[in-house]
């Protein structure tokens, strides 16, 4: 559906239709002291010309490095077809159209993406896609919240991998609604929970991210059955494409994760500084009343046709107002499209051998890294397409010259993880060939061999 | 027409309350109220056991293009929720003032029926709107 703005003569009509001199007068209830003239540090509006050129300047500074950074955020080859169909005008619009009998594409594809999605994470429906991965923790605690009414004291308990990016931005969300977050130890050993959970009043929920952030996997179904033991909700934080390999949350422990969120970026959307990328969401059938976010429902017309329209829409904004589940609505759209057809493009086959091409090629590294001197893993244990490693000095100064040589050579956890010691963080995947992992090997072994040995 | 037993007593949000022999009071909405919201499919309960307050929400309905909070009439306690709305909640529009009762409260004080309406006045609300 194409996006048409409305021409001067469109909107002189509009204004005469209901006696507003012009458009300023729609916002005279705002008081005039809160109104603002110009805004600081918004520099002049440029001209096309200008801001290509720009921005072609500042891209060229991000060079094209060999890149085995992940940390959340990861490289995946994305079919050209991806974005081809993607961007085409039916789809290319900053804003999602919903209306219904406009819109059925558009529909279409997002109740295709929800089924994909629900797919993944073994459980029952998905919504239409939140922001990005860190906020949908801050979304899945307000709705654990809503959900678990039995538990009054609005305690989050993070395992010991979530993200701590990810719980800043919860924090910020949720923080305000009397909803606090604490983090379970650590066992120095594996890099995941103690083999020994607190007892006592439980929280409201349990978040457990599988791979972890340090790249362990959890002992996913003994968390998730210690969480429902004590009465609270359980969060599942997952990697999409780790669940082409891995246990679906909906199936972790006896019961099952209630919630399973996520990043949506490794499904067919670029690295970018910041986005924008999107969050997944998908929950138990019983908890949907709760579920914030659009969700696109399958019916039959008139006629009896098949056609797609919003469904449970008496939870959002616009229907409940103040006590609506969120106030997401439009979320990511064009970056759903993008991922709907990467799934469909990718399919079930394809998603499993990219995870697993993933996992053989973070292997390689990992062998070849570990048998350089003064490299070790952190954490024993089974990983995915990222771990953990021990180096014998800080990590920042190995990390430049590595740059210098246009690696991108991982995540310094020592800036997030302080606890963990110079550990560094490293991704293959799919993406990299032997030559360029045996290429990163041999930077990384001459850069250990010649600067000397720093102790932290 | 909208049916309005004469043995209840109502509210101006379209509530009725039935004083129980056990010392509860059931509250629901009226006829006229699962008219206006049309066909129910949603009944979010209170938790049995939870405090309530006059003039609180307690519970939500939600029909095919509205959702609209049930308030506590009273101060008290939840005694029971009426938990086969949950899978029917078209009983409220079948029969509003029996089986389609929502929940029943035990008050904690008396109940000053001043503040509430008699099914005549009541009517008489009904006939303005």
């Amino acid at each position: 559906m194409p996006f048409i703005p409305h021409t001067d003569d469109d909107t002189r009509e509009m204004l005469e239709a209901i006696g507003a001199p012009d458009l300023d007068a729609l916002f005279d209830e705002i008081p005039k002291d809160l109104l603002v003239e110009s805004l600081d540090g918004v520099p002049e509006a440029m001209s096309e010309m200008a801001i290509t050129r720009l921005m072609r300047e500042r891209a060229a500074q991000d060079g094209a490095p060999l890149c085995f950074l992940g940390a959340g955020a990861y490289e995946h080859h994305v079919p050209t077809a991806v974005w081809d169909i993607a961007t085409r005008g039916e789809f290319y619009s900053a804003y999602t159209p919903y209306q219904a009998e406009a819109s059925q594409g558009t529909l279409q594809t997002i109740y295709e993406y929800q089924t994909m999605i629900t797919e993944l994470t073994g459980l029952d429906v998905s919504n239409a896609s939140l922001y990005d991965g860190a906020s949908a923790l801050g979304e899945a605690s307000l709705m654990a919240v809503r959900c678990n009414r039995r538990v009054k004291n609005g305690r989050i308990v993070l395992a010991p991998g979530v993200n701590p990016t990810y719980e800043k931005v919860a924090s910020a969300i949720a923080g305000t609604q009397n909803i606090t977050f604490e983090r379970l130890d650590m066992d120095m050993a594996t890099g995941n929970a103690m083999s020994t959970l607190p007892d006592g009043e439980g929280p409201v929920a349990v978040a457990i991210q599988q791979p972890s952030f340090p790249g362990t996997l959890e002992d996913v179904d003994r968390l998730t059955d210690w969480a429902h033991a004590q009465g609270a909700f359980v969060i599942a934080i997952v990697n999409p494409t780790s669940l082409a390999l891995l246990k679906a949350p909906g199936h972790w422990g006896a019961e099952g994760a209630d919630i399973a969120i996520g990043e949506g970026q490794p499904l067919g959307v670029p690295l970018s500084s910041g986005g924008p990328y999107f969050g997944f969401m998908t929950c138990k059938q019983k908890h949907v009343r709760q579920m914030p976010g659009r969700i696109i429902g399958r019916t039959t017309d008139l006629d009896g046709e098949p056609g797609f329209a919003l469904t449970l829409q008496a939870r959002e904004q616009h229907i409940r107002r103040s006590k609506a589940t969120s106030n997401i609505c439009t979320n990511q759209g064009l970056m759903v499209t993008a991922a709907t057809i990467y799934m469909a493009l990718v399919g079930y086959h394809g998603l499993r051998s990219i995870a697993t091409r993933s996992h053989q090629n973070t292997t390689r590294l990992i062998d070849g890294l570990t048998a350089i001197d003064g490299v070790e893993r952190l954490f024993d244990g089974p990983y995915f397409h990222e771990v953990a490693l021990r180096l014998d000095r800080p990590v920042a100064p190995v990390l430049a010259a590595l740059a210098a040589r246009n690696i991108l050579g991982g995540y310094d956890l020592s800036a997030s993880n302080p606890d963990l010691g110079n550990a560094l963080l490293v991704c293959a995947t799919e993406t990299k060939t032997d030559v360029d992992i045996d290429a990163y090997i041999a930077a990384l072994g001459e850069i250990m061999a010649s600067t000397e040995r720093k102790s932290a | 027409m909208s049916e309005l037993p004469g043995e209840l007593l109502y509210t101006k949000d379209h509530e009725w309350l039935r004083r129980e022999d056990d010392g509860t009071v059931s509250i629901g909405v009226t006829d006229h109220a699962q008219a206006a919201l049309g066909d129910l499919v949603y009944v979010e309960l209170p938790e049995v056991g939870q405090d309530v307050t006059e003039g609180g929400d307690m519970a939500v309905v939600e029909s095919v293009k509205a959702a609209s909070d049930v308030y506590s009439p009273i101060d008290g306690i939840v005694a029971a929720v009426n938990d086969v709305l949950a899978d029917d909640p078209e009983t409220i529009n079948t029969e509003p003032y029996d089986a389609g009762w929502i929940v029943k409260i035990t008050p904690s004080g008396d109940i000053d029926e001043s503040a509430l309406l008699t099914p005549d006045a009541y009517q008489a609300l009904l006939d303005e709107e």
